[in-house]
């Protein structure tokens, strides 16, 4: 398991969102594109340090933002 | 060249606006929603950077409940198509443009009941008009929150208030007013809220969209156009969530650039600024226009119930006539005629002659102003 998690979002104006609130809050993040193994979408996911996603949840709840799931992102 | 057709289309564009456009076909050029690469998701965040801002200016805590379309008539089209149907009764004013009275009345032959809340001649609405209109079915009540005829302002709150009381939709469209008067989608009670890029939102022509209240169900609204969003290719159906219920296709993100653009411009330099400045020029044309004898003025008096948007004749002139002298003998720009509002006319009692309108805007000077009120003196002294 790496040490990165994958925010699973509805579409890319989502997964744009999550990256600016995130970032808003200094988090690291970066736009990868949706990984196939986790969902049949093709646009982009969210990925996060695996440490920061209890935060990440509460920051996106707070923004109202849905979120698919978040998944640990395999290596 | 004095231009005063601002209530059509505003120009000039502030600077940043053209830069934006060009930045982004020049650099960025990508498609929103689509693909996953570096310049798919710039063209991504521009989007949201639209978002953002009108989301800011209508105070919409969640950007995602912006939605874009060609323009404010598509998105009426989808809104009121879409919420109203056999059986079911809207109301609207006496006032209203055909991009709300054409959806209407194409609706009307497939069984939908219409009821129109008469204003006053200066178009001037009283709730109270509104509320006699209602029944037990009314499933919606639509209005212009300006007059694009006379710059006559309706009473949104009130309106609003009494839509939400009896559990009605509330829709405005600010086709004129976006930009240009304070809008707050909570504090107005509306669902929906309908806008124009290319007016008083400074942007380019073929943008525009919707505004969604966050009590507003989209549950209840279906898509009017259906196809690829880039989300949930898996699935041949429509998604069902904002935005992408209502964005199927590429959007036209050249303009989404430029509005991005020119509302963070009009944020800056403030709505309540702009207004001001619009209401000192509406106030100089009014008292200019009417101190020359053969001009007939509409619209309320004063300028703090109007947007920037003055209707007149002149005695012996149509308006077509007079426009064309206006512009070949002056450099002044203005729209005669019917302003596609014969509604909005019958009431000011000038169908089907129609008027000349002036509609300055946020560049337009004081200086302009009095030329534009000279060359109608002018004119009307025969010289």
């Amino acid at each position: 398991m790496s040490r990165f998690a994958v925010i699973l979002v509805h579409s890319t104006s989502h997964a744009v969102r999550a990256e600016r609130l995130l970032k808003r809050a200094g988090l690291s993040v970066r736009l990868i594109p949706t990984p196939r193994r986790l969902s049949s979408d093709c646009g982009s996911a969210v990925r996060i340090e695996l440490s920061d996603r209890a935060r990440v949840e509460r920051l996106l709840a707070e923004a109202g933002l849905e979120v698919d799931r978040i998944e640990p992102l395999p290596e | 060249m004095i231009y005063l057709d601002n209530a059509a289309t505003s120009w000039p564009k502030p600077d940043c606006v053209t830069e934006a456009i060009v930045r982004y076909l020049r650099d960025i050029g990508g498609s929103p929603g689509r693909s996953g690469h570096q310049l798919a998701n710039a063209a991504e965040r521009l989007r949201l950077d639209a978002r953002e801002a009108l989301a800011e200016l209508f105070g919409l805590a969640n950007p995602l409940r912006v939605v874009f379309t060609s323009g404010a008539t598509a998105a009426l089209n989808l809104v009121l198509r879409g919420l109203l149907g056999p059986g079911s009764h809207v109301v609207t004013s006496g006032i209203e443009h055909n991009a709300v009275m054409r959806p209407l009345r194409a609706l009307e032959t497939q069984g939908v009941e219409v009821g129109i809340a008469a204003c006053a001649p200066d178009g001037t609405l009283a709730p109270a008009a509104v509320a006699e209109q209602l029944r037990p079915q009314t499933r919606l009540i639509v209005v212009n929150h300006a007059s694009n005829v006379c710059g006559t302002l309706l009473p949104i709150r009130a309106i609003g208030a009494l839509a939400r009381e009896r559990g009605i939709a509330f829709v405005v469209d600010a086709a004129q007013t976006a930009g240009c008067q304070p809008i707050d989608l909570e504090a107005d009670n509306i669902d929906v809220l309908v806008f124009s890029g290319h007016k008083g939102l400074l942007g380019p022509t073929g943008v525009g969209g919707l505004a969604f209240s966050p009590r507003f169900d989209v549950g209840r609204l279906p898509a009017a156009v259906f196809g690829g969003t880039g989300s949930r290719s898996e699935d041949e159906h429509q998604p069902d969530f904002l935005p992408d219920k209502y964005e199927a296709g590429t959007p036209n993100i050249v303009g989404i650039a430029g509005l991005a653009a020119s509302v963070r411009y009009v944020l800056a330099r403030g709505v309540s600024a702009i207004r001001a400045h619009e209401q000192r020029l509406t106030r100089r044309l009014l008292d200019g226009l009417g101190t020359i004898g053969q001009v007939r003025l509409f619209g309320p008096p004063t300028a703090s119930a109007r947007t920037a948007v003055v209707s007149f004749t002149l005695a012996g002139w149509s308006s077509s006539q007079l426009a064309q002298q206006l512009d070949e003998r002056f450099g002044i720009l203005c729209r005669p005629g019917l302003h596609c509002a014969p509604r909005a006319h019958r009431t000011l009692g000038t169908f089907p002659d129609g008027t000349v309108r002036f509609a300055p805007g946020p560049f337009t000077t004081e200086a302009q102003i009095d030329a534009a009120v000279a060359a109608v003196a002018r004119l009307a002294h025969g010289q």
